[in-house]
């Protein structure tokens, strides 16, 4: 019998401004332990939060991107528990009246498109950090990161299995960057998820789920849920229980394990924070921020639909702002179809910036040197197959693509004479292969084509050998 | 001057344990610096003057322990808004004033610093917890002491001493750098002797800053100035609530001849009426320890204060600090606190608390349509003897009767010397203003001091 997954995310996504979300202190990452915790930080006595209204602004954007509601009036509540790493004894998160509640975040998976509705996003500031390493035979705190706004946001049930919560997760990313409130930096802890996962039998009531926390990888992600689902299954299957509870990936066994069981669970004792006012938000201030809003990707990626995209092509280009706009600059500079175009920045130009660090914010060509190269293989000066070769010098610095055309004689011969004569020479020396031909072997065309560019050293221009060849051997 | 009140505090104040921290050298630097301001012709009218702040206020390089031993060894690097205003106008910090620990209490019984002990007499306390502050003010050992009013911490130790205090509206004054007990309720307010040293000490501390989001950024009456103008015309309003069997007569009395004085001053006694009033004990000591809980959590033994010195683990740790560094009334609090907001009792308790909260604010709004200020006692007794109550925790939380009701509601009240009960201890008269009526309470108070002289009778020994 089969089993449904049933998968929700929370995710983790650290914002972008530059102070803390109730302090005037920095959030850099990277600093000496404790140099970036102010009093306020650090909870002395007395000290009061103040709430940074960029985090708010960055929540506002969030909830214009994703069609949520966002509360004219939300509050702040505190949530209780004594942690080393927790300077005031509590966490300020929102907890009755989230930022943004409801929304949707459409992913592609296999080709097919798909909605995961959103349940909230929240704003709460994140915790420091225990550093177990022997610090002078001790345990140490590091507060630098106490007190960075953090949005969290919580996904309802709608994912089926581990390649559509990482398709979620991806475009969810994606979408944070895109609209600037997260860089995103899922090493240094800036975007991380934790995964509800649950199975049941088709048609039965959910089945008792279990959390995975601090996934901090897209790798990881699948690869805890993978694990989580045939454990739970196996389980089941054995005529055991699934006990709801916490548990943690460790990648290095490529499994997971338990943290705390629901019996443990924190009693939190939420209540409003009396240090804080209610969260205001009028309608002019969200207008405000919808004016400053870059095109969202959905659009984006309607209208690169509405010019004749394929569906998984335009998903594809818009994984990212800059991998976008690097794309229209592209195709608009360059007279090869769009199609081609987008082959190539999702295929070629996407393996360069993926092994890059700065990926598409800063590629070593520029789109417009990009977009000459694609004229030149569809004017017919290079084949596909040299283009690449074009790409990559380019990659490397090596200058114009013209430039390297000629530096490297790359440039196709398509003088009629010169193929001519290549391709008499081709059938003298390979009888049997034409007479296949004739005889209706259509292999044999494609043998002698590359015979014809193996005797041009590759530069022949394959569409041209091919119509002298077909007119040759018709005869 | 700074050096005759440290001498003063020396001398006669030894009997009364009204300080926790001395630091003439500190002290004496401050008041050079006065000095030389006043040389330059830049003085205010508190340059120079000593100033005993309640050991609440984070001063910095000052030890600040809020009556603790947990924060007994606690020095902040940085002022609280309050020092700080005091620090701009010259003033110097003569020390800082004993107290209830974390405020918690009416008798300044709960110090871990000893108690503090009521300058007209030996054997009763002085109130809480702003009890080192009051005693300071009424031995005349401190000319003037900044306190914090979270239920009656400022208005019932000036009745309890015979010395003026004031509460003003919550969010007049900013709380940032007073150590927090119940952050919706708390408020830093003054005492001083009479009216006149309230305006001007209110005048200082008022105003908005914009590290305490409920601060308030309104414009600061001139207290001083509106001092002169009298109560004609004024409509002092008695709630029926307020002469019951819970008042003692010793306290009745005087109450109701100060309120006879202000009628004679020209003012109209009108009757209202506090419906909810008997509600706001128990909704208080919900809120306050359910706020309390949370705001102490802090003092966990890690990043500063005190840390048990034997521990087994990080749970070992905490257990132990927080159990040698608080004493049982923080306890207490801390642990009616936790149960109130625990789940399954948020509802029955937190919850309904907030709406008996509103309820009380709606009976002053009410009240307010039909008076211009709130007359009354500010305690249902005079200063009872230390140890009297100290092993009833009810009985001394249902003397705060008075002073409950306007924390609840955020309002501003303000208390005066107004005569003397049972063994000549004193009795304060308390009036409460609306929102951000401190200049009209202050104006009454001081026509009602032109008027008698409670004000400037100081304890025997002590003059």
């Amino acid at each position: 019998m089969t089993w449904e997954v049933v998968i929700g995310l929370e995710t983790h996504a650290q914002l972008t401004t530059g102070t803390k979300i109730f302090s005037g202190a920095a959030t850099r990452f990277g600093a000496s332990p404790n140099t970036q915790a102010s009093a306020v930080d650090l909870a002395m006595p007395g000290t009061l939060p103040v709430l940074n209204k960029g985090a708010v602004e960055r929540a506002i954007r969030f909830g214009l991107a994703v069609g949520g509601r966002i509360a004219p009036r939300s509050t702040f509540e505190r949530k209780n528990y004594f942690y080393p790493d927790l300077p005031k004894g509590y966490q300020i998160s929102q907890y009755v009246e989230p930022v943004v509640s409801g929304g949707i975040v459409a992913i592609v998976v296999d080709g097919k498109e798909k909605s995961v509705r959103l349940t909230r996003a929240h704003l709460e500031e994140d915790a420091g950090k225990s550093l177990h390493e022997d610090f002078h035979g001790m345990s140490g705190i590091d507060l630098n990161r106490a007190g960075t706004p953090l949005l969290e946001i919580v996904s309802e049930p709608d994912m089926r299995s581990a390649a559509e919560a990482v398709a979620y997760a991806r475009a969810l990313h994606s979408l944070v960057r895109w609209i600037g409130i997260c860089d995103g930096n899922m090493q240094e802890g800036s975007f991380r998820c934790d995964a509800n996962v649950s199975v049941r039998r088709p048609g039965e009531a959910l089945g008792t789920r279990c959390e995975i926390k601090n996934l901090n990888s897209f790798r990881f992600l699948e690869k805890a849920i993978e694990y989580e689902v045939r454990r739970q299954v196996e389980l089941i299957e054995d005529g055991g229980k699934v006990v709801q509870e916490t548990r943690l990936f460790d990648p290095d066994r490529g499994e997971t394990r338990p943290m705390r069981s629901k019996e443990d669970a924190h009693d939190y004792r939420y209540f409003p924070d009396p240090d804080l006012l209610p969260l205001e938000i009028t309608a002019q201030w969200v207008d405000a921020v919808k004016g400053g809003m870059p095109e969202l990707p959905a659009k984006l990626r309607a209208n690169l639909e509405a010019k004749g995209l394929p569906p998984y092509e335009a998903h594809l280009l818009t994984e990212s702002r800059e991998k976008a706009e690097f794309f229209a600059q592209s195709a608009a500079a360059s007279s090869a179809p769009p199609l081609t175009v987008a082959h190539w920045v999702n295929g070629e130009v996407s393996a360069i910036a993926n092994d890059s660090p700065s990926g598409f914010e800063r590629l070593p060509f520029a789109a417009s040197a990009f977009a000459r190269l694609q004229d030149r293989i569809h004017d017919g000066t290079i084949s596909a197959k040299a283009a690449k070769e074009v790409l990559h010098a380019m990659a490397a610095g090596e200058g114009e693509p013209d430039a390297i055309i000629d530096k490297r004689g790359l440039r196709q011969i398509s003088d009629a004479g010169a193929l001519e004569s290549a391709v008499d020479a081709v059938l003298a020396a390979n009888p049997k292969l034409a007479e296949d031909y004739r005889a209706g072997k259509d292999k044999a065309f494609n043998a002698l084509v590359g015979q014809v560019m193996k005797a041009t050293q590759g530069k022949a221009n394959p569409a041209q050998a091919g119509q002298i060849l077909r007119r040759k051997l018709q005869r | 001057m700074t050096r005759h009140f440290l001498g003063r505090v020396a001398s006669a104040g030894a009997a009364l344990n009204a300080f926790i921290t001395i630091d003439e050298d500190k002290s004496l630097a401050q008041a050079k610096a006065a000095d030389e301001r006043i040389a330059r012709g830049q003085a205010g009218p508190l340059t120079g003057i000593p100033i005993a702040h309640k050991d609440l206020f984070c001063a910095k390089g000052w030890l600040t322990t809020a009556g603790s031993k947990i924060l007994g060894n606690f020095i902040p690097p940085y002022d609280s808004h309050v020092i700080a205003q005091f620090d701009r106008a010259g003033a110097v910090i003569l020390g800082k004033a004993n107290m209830d620990e974390f405020a918690m209490g009416s008798s300044n019984e709960n110090s871990h610093f000893g108690p503090v002990k009521n300058p007209w007499d030996l054997a009763a306390v002085p109130g809480g917890s702003s009890g080192g502050s009051a005693a300071a003010v009424a031995a005349r050992i401190a000319p003037a002491a900044p306190g914090t009013d979270t239920g009656g911490s400022i208005r019932q130790p000036a009745s309890f001493t015979g010395v003026c205090g004031i509460r003003p509206t919550y969010g007049r004054v900013s709380r940032y750098g007073i150590v927090a007990f119940a952050s919706s309720l708390d408020q830093a307010g003054a005492l001083g002797k009479d009216a006149h040293d309230l305006a001007i000490l209110l005048s200082t501390m008022a105003g908005y800053d914009e590290r305490d989001s409920t601060c308030i950024d309104r414009p600061v009456d001139d207290y001083v100035a509106n001092l002169g103008g009298g109560v004609k015309g004024l409509r002092i309003g008695v709630p029926r609530e307020y002469f019951t069997k819970d008042l003692a007569p010793d306290v009745a009395a005087p109450i109701r001849a100060a309120i006879d004085e202000l009628a004679k001053l020209g003012a109209k006694v009108v009757e209202v009426s506090l419906p909810n009033q008997h509600l706001s004990v128990p909704a208080y000591y919900v809120i306050a320890p359910a706020e309390a809980s949370s705001n102490l959590a802090r003092y966990d033994g890690v990043r500063y204060g005190y840390r048990a010195p034997d521990y087994t683990d990080l749970r070992d740790m905490y257990r132990k600090t927080r159990a040698q560094g608080f004493g049982p009334e923080v306890k207490r609090r801390t642990l009616i606190g936790t149960y109130v907001l625990s789940h399954g009792y948020y509802d029955a308790y937190y919850v309904k608390a907030q709406k008996i909260r509103r309820l009380i604010a709606g009976d002053f709004i009410a009240a307010f349509r039909d008076c211009d200020l709130i007359a009354g006692p500010a305690a249902p007794s005079v200063a009872y003897d230390l140890g009297s109550k100290a092993t009833d925790p009810v009985q001394m939380y249902l003397g705060d009767l008075y002073t409950i009701p306007i924390n609840l509601a955020g309002l501003p009240g303000l208390s005066i010397p107004c005569g003397f009960g049972a063994r000549g201890r004193p009795v304060g008269l308390q009036l409460v203003g609306n929102y951000f009526d401190e200049a009209r309470m202050l104006r009454a108070a001081h026509a009602f001091q032109q008027a008698t002289d409670w004000h400037a009778k100081i304890p025997k020994g002590f003059e």
